[in-house]
């Protein structure tokens, strides 16, 4: 496990992990860090686990019937998967962004102001004032702001995912899971999800699921190559990419395969 | 080699079958059209004022009469083959005990439309053709029959106005407190102990109150006679077109016309007012004439009450089977169970009904909470109530079938984003896929309650009657009353069209009834679409 530039904490830490769906296995004795403060990007070809992995942080993969899993994830020192965890508050502590836009059918105004609803937020001061924030981090403020209260739906596929990202930032997550979110934008649209991402990593511990290599390179700190439901490589972004460690690392990302 | 000029396969089997379905489509369309466009015609034609003809004999005979219609004689009667014979309304049933006779082309000599032919709209008895003789008292009328008759006339209905009003009013309040006391005294009776003595003191102040009720009912009785008196004071006496005489008390007449004597404006006039009588009237001389109001209100309020009962049994089963039951051969066999629930017979729901809604539960509300009406049944007969609730039954498996479509067409991903803010899926459910969801829901609800308006049969055992005394709500505590029978436009076409003593006159009245029913439906339907494409602009599912 390459050690990242800048010695950070560490908030997530999987140990060991795999993941059954059924019989067929998506995930095995994966292992890995995420440093706090980072953005950590995982690449892969299609199939390689990287999204399951990502769900495991937030519990997601819980909704699915027949998934096993066996390892741990730990939050903070301590792990996800205690019968007592409260998965509801751990996933306000660790967002989500998908990767094609889900905004509700709701206003723009009322997707940002969900999640601080369902947690309690119930003061119309308290709730504009989020929804400002959530939505200038979001770099989306100044499209949205004369129009708060027509239907999400309206709005262009790369704005909507970024009021994905606005609503995920507003009930102040500590992790930001990130699975391909540009993988159904523009490249314009998708450089201002780049822009944003180099924004939140101020704030917030990033993982990213990409296919695009490129932008790894452009947006992580730390990159963790899976293939065949296995973590393959893992290090620092530039290492990778210059240097890799591992002749299928190479392979793919030099092209000759995935 | 030979070469193979390329043709363009004709697709003469796909151009067959585009025909075909085409086909389909229009014989559907054209069935539906003319089955509207008939029921519309005959509806709507029913009220037009129709010229009275004066149909003079060869036998010397004089007929006054409406044409409503020729065919042709049947071959074993026909003087003449092709013979055709008018159907002509003759009305004075009290005179000639049939209101329609035929008369062949061959026995008729002459046919006139005399202006001065008089159309009387009773009360009793149906219509009178004839020609106004004299008035009595006779002081008024002997400068001008038709004046006099007119202010007559138009005195009459405000007196009788003034008595509908009258029974309506006090002398309905003092029967209601008359009938309360009756059972305040029951009441009593019941409460005390087996063998024990009843209260005295509360069994004689019940016995003051009512003596004083009774006393002001006797009275109140005795007015209304007085007033019934004067109003049945004053007749006309009619010549009709034998020319016997007859005395009509000027009270019993709704409307006085001279149908050949009236402009378009008059006679667009009297068609208003005839609909209006129509669609807002109580029914008289068994349903087959005046309004049918108490029918509309029954059946809109029937099918509101079915709604409300209805959409929360179903939407919560369809959640149940949808959100929260582990998919597996349980929830298929569940599954199946509700869609053939939809094919069982609809009497079968109504003999249910009975059984459960009327015997079981009514009766069991009875001896709990209406023991001094008894034997007397308050909620264990048939009711409106018991009829919305067997209805809501037997429209259950619609809505829960849509509500499951409307639930399973939320995408997973929308789920997801809710759930990754932290939601629970209680939450999610409320407040993302059931606002998604509502569309497909408010659907269900729109072919559930098309279904209840047109279902007759199990009704007609859980509370459906041919004539309510009154409606299920009025200006009495507790103001909705659900226990009570109802009126219903499905089983009014029933019984005007083959269980009137009446029938070839009240046929039009079939085809003005359904009509109204099928307007009531779409109206119904037209307000649930209007309510649905709102809230699909609100809840627009992504078009990304």
């Amino acid at each position: 496990m390459a050690g990242a530039v800048v010695p950070s904490r560490v908030v997530l830490e999987v140990a060991d992990l795999s993941l059954w769906y059924g019989t067929s296995r998506a995930l095995s004795q994966v292992s890995l860090e995420i440093p706090e403060k980072q953005v950590t990007a995982f690449i892969g070809p299609s199939g390689c686990g990287k999204s399951t992995l990502l769900r495991c942080f937030n519990r997601l993969n819980d909704l699915i019937d027949e998934v096993r899993i066996e390892g741990d994830i730990l939050h903070e020192g301590e792990s996800i998967y205690r019968p007592e965890v409260d998965v509801n508050s751990l996933r306000k502590r660790v967002g989500m962004v998908f990767q094609k836009s889900n905004p509700f059918p709701k206003s723009i105004y009322e997707n940002v102001a969900y999640g601080c609803r369902i947690h309690g937020i119930k003061k119309k001061v308290d709730l504009d004032d989020i929804v400002e924030k959530s939505l200038t981090s979001a770099a989306l403020w100044t499209e949205v702001k004369d129009r708060l209260h027509a239907s999400a739906l309206g709005l262009s596929g790369g704005q909507q995912q970024r009021l994905c990202i606005a609503r995920a930032i507003a009930i102040e997550p500590e992790v930001m899971l990130l699975d391909e979110p540009c993988s159904a934008l523009d490249p314009v649209a998708t450089a201002k999800i780049e822009d944003l991402i180099h924004q939140l990593k101020e704030s917030y511990t990033i993982v990213i699921v990409t296919h695009n290599m490129q932008q790894a390179a452009r947006v992580s700190d730390q990159t963790a190559f899976m293939y065949l439901g296995e973590l393959i490589e893992t290090g620092d972004t530039r290492d990778i990419f210059t240097t890799p460690k591992n002749r299928q690392t190479e392979d793919y990302i030099t092209g000759r395969f995935g | 080699m030979t070469a193979r000029a390329w043709r363009p396969r004709e697709d003469r089997i796909g151009k067959f079958f585009t025909r075909l379905c085409g086909g389909a489509l229009a014989v559907n369309l054209l069935l539906a059209i003319g089955l509207l466009g008939l029921i519309g015609f005959h509806g709507t034609a029913y009220f037009w004022p129709k010229g009275v003809a004066e149909v003079e004999l060869v036998s010397g005979d004089v007929l006054i009469g409406e044409v409503h219609g020729w065919e042709e004689v049947p071959a074993d009667r026909a003087a003449t083959p092709g013979e055709r014979r008018m159907r002509l309304k003759i009305g004075n049933r009290d005179l000639y005990g049939l209101d329609f006779r035929w008369v062949s082309e061959s026995e008729v000599a002459r046919v006139g439309y005399p202006a001065d032919i008089v159309l009387l709209e009773r009360l009793e008895w149906g219509n009178f053709y004839g020609r106004p003789v004299e008035l009595h008292p006779s002081g008024v009328g002997a400068v001008d029959l038709r004046a006099g008759l007119a202010a007559l006339h138009a005195e009459k209905i405000e007196q009788r106005e003034q008595i509908e009003d009258f029974e309506s009013g006090p002398l309905a309040d003092v029967n209601y407190e008359l009938e309360d006391l009756r059972l305040e005294e029951r009441r009593i009776r019941l409460d005390a102990e087996e063998g024990a003595e009843p209260d005295s003191d509360r069994l004689a102040a019940v016995a003051r109150l009512k003596a004083t009720a009774s006393k002001e009912y006797e009275l109140l009785a005795a007015q209304l006679f007085d007033r019934r008196r004067e109003l049945s004071r004053g007749s006309v006496r009619m010549q009709a077109a034998d020319g016997q005489h007859k005395s009509i008390a000027v009270g019993d007449i709704v409307r006085i016309l001279q149908p050949n004597e009236m402009g378009l404006f008059a006679s667009v006039g009297l068609y208003v007012s005839r609909v209006w009588e129509f669609v807002s009237g109580d029914p008289r001389e068994s349903n087959t004439e005046g309004g049918i109001f108490p029918a509309i209100f029954g059946t809109v309020m029937m099918v509101f009450l079915m709604s409300f009962a209805v959409a929360p049994l179903g939407v919560l089963a369809a959640l149940y089977l949808r959100e929260y039951a582990r998919e597996g051969p349980v929830v298929r066999a569940v599954r199946i169970a509700v869609n053939n629930l939809a094919g069982v017979p609809s009497i079968v729901f109504g003999v249910f009904g009975l059984g459960f809604f009327v015997y079981l539960i009514g009766g069991t509300i009875d001896q709990v909470f209406y023991p001094e009406a008894l034997p007397t049944p308050t909620y264990g007969t048939g009711g409106i109530l018991w009829a919305s609730l067997t209805l809501a039954l037997l429209t259950v498996p619609v809505v829960i079938v849509a509500a499951e479509e409307g639930l399973a067409a939320v995408p997973r991903i929308v789920r997801e984003g809710s759930l990754a803010l932290g939601a629970t899926k209680f939450e999610t459910i409320c407040k993302v896929v059931l606002p998604a969801a509502a569309p497909g829901i408010l659907t269900g609800m729109i072919l559930a309650m098309a279904r209840a308006a047109g279902e007759v049969a199990p009704l007609m055992i859980v509370g459906m009657v041919k004539l309510a005394p009154s409606l299920p709500i009025d200006g009495r505590f507790p103001y909705v009353h659900l226990e009570r029978k109802f009126m219903h436009l499905g089983f009014h076409v029933y019984d005007v069209g083959f269980q009137s003593p009446n029938v070839e006159a009240a046929q039009p009245l079939v085809f003005a009834t359904a009509l109204l029913l099928v307007g009531v439906v779409v109206a119904m339907n037209l307000v649930a679409i209007v309510v649905r494409n709102r809230l699909r602009r609100a809840y627009a599912t992504s078009a990304v």
